[in-house]
């Protein structure tokens, strides 16, 4: 009797639902939970943001059936784009992406998964990267890490998050460009690196904003160099490299893509979907606190700005012999 | 239960084999054995603790058929048998039975497998009544349903029945 | 003083009608999701981060602590009932909760885990609230080498544990190892052991997988087996009075809650080793000490209470740098981080002083948590009792078809229920044959902590292994450890001599 009178009522609450969901008017609407795969493990950088996304499509009901998120680290985000490529259910699959996304599978040719056949759902933001150094090393600007770094030859411990991934390019980046040779330790995660660097137990890290951000509140780690284009707001006594001369910029794509196959009216409904998350003003508040950038692409424009981060990525790891 | 303890020892080193072959497999197309080194410099490479663990492994079965030969541990002094009438026929109808179970739920996905499962093994292995099994198998997945796919947002796979669950989930997600 | 105060306004905090509904809810959701095999704290804090957008900020957090706690207090509960560990934290209570609940002493089981954690939950508060600031400096300075050599001591204090028969306990802890190599290199960034290239290798192979595989069907099929079909459950009966002679004897056992709350509040403290390390530790370690360790094992009451004391000491522990440094401790925490910066708070160095209305109810909310936990743990074990009561050939499927749906509400994949049929069916016909598995399933959970920080020394010292010895941290815990490991044999070798002149 309990059960039937909660059947009730959770039907009426149904029907009102749907009431208020028909004035959207879409063509397209999922009929199941949506699997919502994240390439990266629980707590991470691009999980935190997956749950935002979540928690806020589940806070404004603007899906009529929930995102049930997933996590899929295995083998830098093979894994995941392997699930995707065999979703059996396309219009109901969706992933979160990082960078791993272009070099996974440069790098793991054997795996068979194009990303050009992904849906272009919508690129959400594009987080930064900045220097940072411990306090007490005495260093104040990039010219004075430069020397300090040069001084120490391999003395100098750089560390960042996975072996060959966004933080280990900038890293040989500044290793060719300056002619230095730091040494490159990976870490599972940026928190590890971020504390770990507090700790004094390793000289600087490339952590993005929102990894360091509490140790920099703290005076514990000084930001030395942007590697955006423009300065950042909330950081506007950083310059960037390209100011110290250097043409060099590195951004980590924040997308959601849907699996291969997804039909036109499925991804119509998550393009618009995510584009509510993305003007909603708790995503808006995020992206100034923690420093993110890039605006909102989807749709074709996506899928070109896919094709130069591919390109790009492609002749970065040729170069440092990380494929052939 | 004395060549068991000699065939298992035999399966286990070639288990051990196995693992010190692929750590020294590189899935990069490296040729075999570069990644057991132990790198000037950097130290040990990825495949290089997976590579010695194993031959550890392969070291304590050489140690095990010793032990065997000399008739040093228990199982090897053992004459009782390995497995018994009782217990194979056990092995076939509990441990099948959950084998069954898994396969199930390609097919008629988790919720279906474990009514089954459930009436199977309490009403033909376990000799209650048909009431008790019935009431147990269909009691069970409402209340994993509620607890996992509406509560916990957690959604188990639902095979060829997924049709009979979209309804539900109009309701409860 | 100011602490204090300020403490007491936080506790004040909790005691609002909605903060205190939400800790009631919060606790009993939390020990019911703990006692599912296969979900823990972490999924339930999970799943229950986006509901929270209901309310306030402080009373969210403070429903996620009780969620946490909570589900600390229901590890234990799978445990000793069913003797599948339902989180890596609670590995080591079935070591002798699940002898105990055999000889009808679930009652004392139960209660003794649910008394050690209050204790070692509120051991674990009174030190967050009064050292945070330095213990937070403490975390920061256990750098790779440092975590490795307390990850060899976690392995020294199990030296023991095996079985007696020394080649099949190398075999099992070497299995282990290797097991939890699989999947995904960090160092290199490679993939390995992926298994006759199947993708699902390469997330690796979760925990959970191979204890849910080793304790839910392994241990079920050769009970079965080995009783033939004659088992009769605990018929434990539970009375105010037996609970009363419970308590006492839990006070008895005073050692093991002692040891627990200690070591694991230390051991949680530290972002890389957090609360499953912490209670393996606290066991090995009361063994090690104890008067009569041959008990362990068996059913010792102190071998429950040193686990759960030390699990929960841990889990409030590792809430320390994630508040003070902003760096999760465990996946739990690294949630809840994530739940924090969505409420737009920055955890950090700062977080004690910019939001003080935030961290002050927070840490009341531990301690309201922590005893509302207690009663009502208290009050839910006539119902585990109630479950253990049904017949075998009820039960027995029931633990069968919660195994499965479990193992697969871990990673959600099917490879790895599969995996788990695989991995109990082999736990089966290795355990007839005395090879002992619980070395194995512990190194499936230390492994992956000991070889990235390993490889990690090794690339800070240009592959010297002498970092491990010339730090001033590191060095008198890897003398220790190597002590501990090398114990056993010496005194084995000594044993020998004596016998032969003898």
């Amino acid at each position: 009797m309990a059960l039937t009178r909660r059947l009730m009522m959770a039907a009426s609450a149904a029907v009102v639902g749907f009431a208020g969901m028909t004035g959207l008017a879409h063509a397209w609407e999922p009929n199941k939970p949506i699997d919502f795969v994240i390439m990266a493990g629980k707590g991470g950088g691009a999980d935190k943001m997956a749950r935002l996304m979540q928690a806020i499509v589940e806070e404004e009901g603007m899906s009529a059936k929930p995102l049930i998120p997933v996590n899929k680290p295995g083998g830098s985000g093979a894994e995941a784009l392997v699930a995707l490529n065999t979703a059996s259910d396309p219009n109901h699959t969706i992933m979160v992406t990082l960078n791993s996304f272009f070099t996974t599978p440069l790098r793991q040719p054997g795996l068979g998964v194009d990303i050009m056949t992904f849906a272009p759902v919508g690129r959400m933001a594009e987080d930064t990267f900045i220097l940072w150094v411990h306090k007490d090393e005495g260093i104040n600007t990039f010219e004075e890490f430069l020397a300090e770094a040069k001084n120490r030859g391999d003395g100098w411990v750089m560390g960042g998050t996975g072996k060959n991934s966004e933080d280990n390019i900038i890293t040989d980046f500044l290793n060719s460009n300056y002619g230095l040779s730091i040494k490159y330790i990976p870490y599972k995660g940026g928190g590890a690196v971020a504390k770990d660097l507090a700790g004094q137990q390793i000289d600087s890290s490339v952590n993005n904003p929102s990894e360091a951000l509490g140790f920099y509140e703290s005076g514990d780690v000084i930001p030395l160099v942007a590697f955006t284009d423009e300065r950042l707001p909330l950081f506007p006594d950083v310059p960037t490299l390209r100011e110290k001369g250097a043409d060099f910029s590195y951004f980590m794509q924040r997308a959601v893509v849907g699996a291969p196959g997804m039909s036109d009216e499925a991804l119509a409904y998550y393009n618009g979907l995510f584009q509510k998350v993305y003007d909603s003003p708790k995503w808006q508040e995020y992206m100034t606190k923690k420093s993110l950038m890039g605006a909102k692409l989807d749709g074709p424009d996506l899928k070109g700005y896919w094709e130069t981060q591919r390109d790009r990525h492609e002749s970065i790891l040729k170069a440092s012999g990380a494929i052939k | 239960m004395r060549i068991a303890e000699l065939v298992t020892a035999i399966v286990l080193a070639i288990l051990s084999i196995y693992f010190m072959w692929k750590s020294g497999t590189s899935s990069w197309g490296d040729g075999w054995g570069e990644s057991i080194r132990y790198l000037e410099g950097e130290g040990p490479g990825s495949g290089f603790w997976p590579f010695y663990l194993s031959a550890v492994m392969l070291l304590c079965c050489v140690w095990i058929t010793v032990n065997w030969v000399r008739r040093a541990s228990p199982p090897s002094r053992s004459i009782e048998k390995y497995l018994d009438a009782y217990g194979i026929v056990m092995l076939i109808k509990v441990g099948g039975g959950v084998t069954a179970f898994i396969g199930l739920i390609h097919f008629i996905g988790m919720y279906g497998a474990m009514t089954v499962f459930l009436i199977y093994y309490i009403y033909f292995l376990g000799k209650h009544s048909l009431v008790t099994a019935l009431s147990i198998a269909f009691a069970t997945p409402v209340v994993t349903f509620f607890f996992f796919d509406v509560a916990m947002r957690i959604v188990l796979p639902k095979g060829y029945l997924e049709p009979l669950f979209i309804p539900l989930y109009d309701i409860f997600l | 003083m100011e602490v204090l105060s300020l403490l007491l306004d936080g506790i004040i905090a909790c005691f609002e009608p909605l903060n205190l509904a939400l800790i009631f809810v919060g606790v009993t959701v939390g020990l019911f999701i703990g006692a599912m095999p296969g979900l823990g704290s972490v999924n339930g804090v999970a799943i229950l981060l986006p509901a929270t957008f209901l309310v306030p900020p402080t009373s969210a957090m403070i429903f996620l602590a009780a969620i946490y706690y909570g589900a600390m207090y229901g590890g234990a509960i799978s445990s000793i009932t069913l003797g599948i560990p339902g989180a890596s934290t609670a590995v080591a209570t079935t070591f002798d909760g699940r002898p105990l609940a055999l000889k009808g002493r679930a009652d004392q089981a139960l209660v003794t885990a649910a008394i050690a954690s209050f204790v070692g939950g509120s051991v674990a508060n009174i030190l967050f609230t009064g050292f945070a600031p330095p213990l937070a400096a403490v975390a920061l300075s256990f750098g790779p080498p440092e975590i490795f050599a307390l990850m060899l001591l976690a392995f020294a204090t199990f030296v023991g544990l095996g079985g007696d028969d020394i080649p099949k306990t190398i075999l099992s802890i070497c299995l282990g190892l290797v097991l939890s190599a699989v999947g995904f290199d960090v160092i290199s960034g490679e993939p390995r052991l992926i298994f006759f290239d199947i993708t699902g290798f390469m997330h690796g192979i979760n925990f959970l997988v191979l204890a849910i595989g080793v304790y839910g069907i392994g241990e079920m099929l050769w009970t079965i087996n080995s009783t033939r079909d004659e088992i009769t459950m605990t018929d434990a009966e539970i009375t105010v009075s037996r609970v009363m002679a419970a308590a006492k004897n839990t006070l008895g056992a005073w050692r093991g809650t002692t040891i627990g709350a200690a070591l694991g509040f230390f051991v949680g403290i530290l972002p890389a080793a957090g609360a499953t390390p912490g209670s393996l530790m606290a066991y090995g370690v009361t063994k090690m000490t104890a008067k009569h360790p041959q008990e362990y094992g068996k059913g010792s009451i102190n071998g429950v209470a040193a686990p759960e004391a030390a699990n929960n000491s841990a889990s409030t522990g590792a809430m320390l740098p994630m508040v003070t440094l902003g760096i999760p401790g465990s996946p739990t925490t690294a949630v809840l981080l994530g739940g924090m910066v969505i409420w737009g708070l920055t955890p950090g160095p700062r977080l004690f002083t910019d939001q003080p209305d935030f961290v002050w109810p927070l840490v009341g909310s531990f301690y309201v948590s922590n005893l509302i936990a207690l009663v009502v743990n208290l009050c839910f074990i006539p119902l585990f009792l109630w479950m253990l009561r049904m017949p075998f050939t009820i039960l027995a499927p029931i633990i069968f078809t919660l195994s499965i749906v479990g193992g697969y509400a871990a990673t959600q994949d099917m490879h790895d229920v599969w995996l788990m049929l695989i991995f109990g069916l082999a736990a089966f016909l290795l355990r007839i044959l005395d090879y002992p598995l619980a070395p194995a399933v512990l190194a499936i959970v230390l492994g992956p902590i000991a070889e990235p920080t390993l490889r990690q020394s090794l690339l800070l010292s240009d592959g010297d292994p002498m970092i491990f010895l010339n730090r001033p941290i590191a060095g008198p815990i890897t003398v220790v450890a190597l002590i501990l490991i090398f114990l056993p044999a010496l005194k084995f070798g000594w044993d020998r001599m004596r016998q032969k002149s003898a």
